[in-house]
């Protein structure tokens, strides 16, 4: 529409989507200013995670796996929360974990929603005798465990990271799969779904461009609650000692390296637990109020 | 009641074949395994002829489904095959440590049934409240909390600031019951912890939606008491989550008293699931997973068939 004006015209159109977008800014400031000192909470947990992960070379004072003092040292000026079982500065060892924890939790979430996603939608529209196996299939994988699965699984491939996101993600794709075919099947049956079939758009138009917008807000709170599940769940296993290996820094593998010290009295093994706590718990915030504000309960608030 | 019998039939006919494909995927996941358990067991060095004879004695050479099927007939039997770590009978390893789980299990559920229920009733009928919102808050903080963080926090307080109760829980079978119970104290407090939340944001929200019904109103609005409201309107119908919540959550013991059962180092089924895998002792975690599935499976299955035969609309039939 603009194609035929002339520079500066353009230039007066210009202001307009930048101040759409500044009031969706705006709007958002509004609905945050707004929200409950829980999901406040909850925001600036998640933001400063995601500040500590990027800058994490810059702010650690020793390297990811550097031996910088003697086996489980004090807490002093030179290790401010002491050394681990082999004499690896636990502070820098945290700061990493925000990295290799955080960043291993979300890709296994992506991943899951990736597949969980693309088949629930798929199974939602296709129906029929796809649908019927998908669904059958997920209904047995369901019925086991995760855990309890997961450590099968990690016993017949062998314990790395590359096999632990594979697992959990597959295995995690299965919840994703049935909220998503759940919420696509209200969308499907809508009119403006059969008038894109009519029209003779493609699955893949219809997918992304009629049901995708539809089931985005109960799919970004699923988001929100699954990476939680991941990463208790990965936490869980490192803790166990069948999840990250060393030598990288992760929160689960930490407690378990220093798990002993809690008899002397000592908070060491408390700390990178209850970093993984803290993060859960701002998600879980954030989600719940992002629940609220979109499923339209008013009464609850 | 015919309904409510086809219905039931359904539901353990279904139960079963699900146990079934547990069974069948547990059985597959294992044999796509390269190598197979005679030469993990006899280890690299080992002669062809002899990896060939042991083979032949467990009955590698067998075709799939006729292994599968011995293997399910054997289970059926009680005979769970041999470890590969140390040769015993997997049976004999995992009885004991099976009903150590249990009584676990148990343990927390006899404290944290009662007091979820409580709880979360109390937050469903005077919901909004301060209580509510507090509640609200503590259990979404709770849930967020991973197992050990929960263990250790009790540990230093409990055992080691206190002294109170011992942090290991390494009991024996001739350990006399009282001891048992309190070095088991910890860990069934760390469960009910975990598990409580859960519970209560379940029957919160079971009651909620049933106070929202329009018989629940109608009968407020014909003037009846509260207390009446509930005895006689309300809990008939409530029956049915609550069992529900009860049995889901059982379910959901059972899995996390692995990481429980590592933390105090209880001799249950988790920790020697943890250790085969750790071991890769296959056949052991291919028992102890098959055990720890089938629970889940039978708990949910329980649960089925309690709201169904609790549900008065199923009972009194037109």
């Amino acid at each position: 529409m603009n194609m035929p004006n002339s520079g500066d015209q353009s230039a007066d159109a210009l202001p307009p989507p930048e101040r759409r977008s500044d009031s969706a800014f705006a709007i958002m400031w509004k609905e945050f200013l707004k929200a409950p000192f829980s999901a406040k909470f909850g925001f600036f947990v998640i933001f400063s995670y995601i500040f500590v992960a990027i800058f994490a070379p810059v702010i650690a004072p020793y390297g990811e796996a550097e031996i910088a003092g003697d086996q489980f040292e004090l807490w002093s000026q030179q290790f401010l929360l002491g050394t681990d079982n082999l004499g690896r500065d636990m502070l820098t060892r945290i700061i990493y974990g925000a990295r290799n924890t955080v960043g291993i939790a979300l890709i296994i979430t992506l991943f899951a929603f990736l597949v969980g996603g693309i088949l629930g939608i798929l199974a939602a529209v296709v129906g029929g005798w796809i649908d019927q196996l998908l669904s059958r299939t997920v209904d047995v994988l369901m019925a086991i465990p995760l855990l309890i699965f997961a450590m099968l699984l990690l016993t017949i491939f062998g314990t790395s990271v590359i096999n632990m996101i594979l697992i959990i993600g597959i295995l995690d794709s299965t919840r994703v799969f049935r909220i998503s075919r759940a919420v696509s099947l209200n969308v499907v049956v809508m009119d403006f779904i059969e008038a894109a079939r009519l029209r003779g758009e493609g699955l893949g138009w219809i997918t992304i461009r009629e049901i995708l917008p539809n089931i985005a807000p109960p799919l970004v709170a699923e988001f929100g609650l699954r990476f939680c599940f991941v990463f208790l769940t990965i936490s869980a296993l490192s803790f166990l000692g069948l999840g990250v290996q060393p030598p990288t820094a992760d929160w689960g593998s930490m407690v378990r390296d220093t798990a002993d010290l809690i008899t002397f009295d000592d908070y060491t093994p408390l700390i990178p637990a209850a970093a993984i706590a803290l993060l859960t718990i701002g998600v879980n915030f954030v989600v719940d109020w992002f629940l609220h504000k979109t499923s339209g309960l008013k009464d609850e608030h | 009641m015919s309904d409510i019998l086809k219905m039931l039939a359904h539901r353990i006919s279904l139960g079963l074949l699900t146990l079934f494909a547990v069974s069948l995927i547990i059985f597959l996941g294992v044999s796509l395994l390269p190598g197979d358990a005679a030469q993990s067991m006899l280890g690299q060095a080992a002669t062809t002829e002899t990896v060939e004879a042991l083979r032949k004695q467990m009955g590698l050479d067998l075709p799939p489904h006729t292994r599968y099927l011995q293997w399910l007939g054997n289970i059926l039997q009680g005979d769970f095959g041999v470890s590969i770590g140390n040769r015993r009978e997997i049976s004999e390893l995992i009885g004991v440590r099976f009903a150590n789980t249990l009584f676990l299990a148990l343990f927390a559920a006899v404290i944290a049934v009662p007091l979820a229920l409580t709880l979360g009733v109390l937050a469903a009928l005077y919901r909004n409240s301060i209580y509510d919102r507090t509640v609200n808050v503590v259990t979404l903080s709770s849930i967020s909390t991973p197992e050990f963080f929960v263990a250790y926090i009790l540990i230093l307080l409990v055992s080691v600031k206190a002294g109170m109760f011992p942090s290991l829980a390494n009991i024996s079978p001739d350990t006399p019951l009282f001891e048992r119970l309190h070095k088991m104290f910890l860990p069934a407090v760390t469960l009910t912890l975990v598990v409580l939340a859960h519970m209560m944001r379940m029957t919160r929200a079971a009651i909620i939606n049933l106070l929202a019904s329009p018989y629940i109103e109608m009968a407020t609005l014909k003037g009846m008491s509260r207390a009446r409201v509930i005895v006689h309107h309300a809990l008939p119908n409530a029956w049915a989550p609550i069992v529900n919540v009860i049995v889901l959550n059982l379910a959901y013991l059972i899995v996390g008293v692995v990481v429980v059962e590592v933390v105090f180092v209880y001799p249950g089924l988790g920790q020697l699931l943890v250790d085969s895998v750790q071991r890769r002792d296959l056949p052991v975690v291919q028992a102890c997973c098959l055990i720890f599935a089938a629970t889940y499976v039978l708990l949910n299955l329980i649960a089925d068939i309690l709201s169904i035969m609790t549900n008065p609309r199923l009972l009194h039939p037109k």
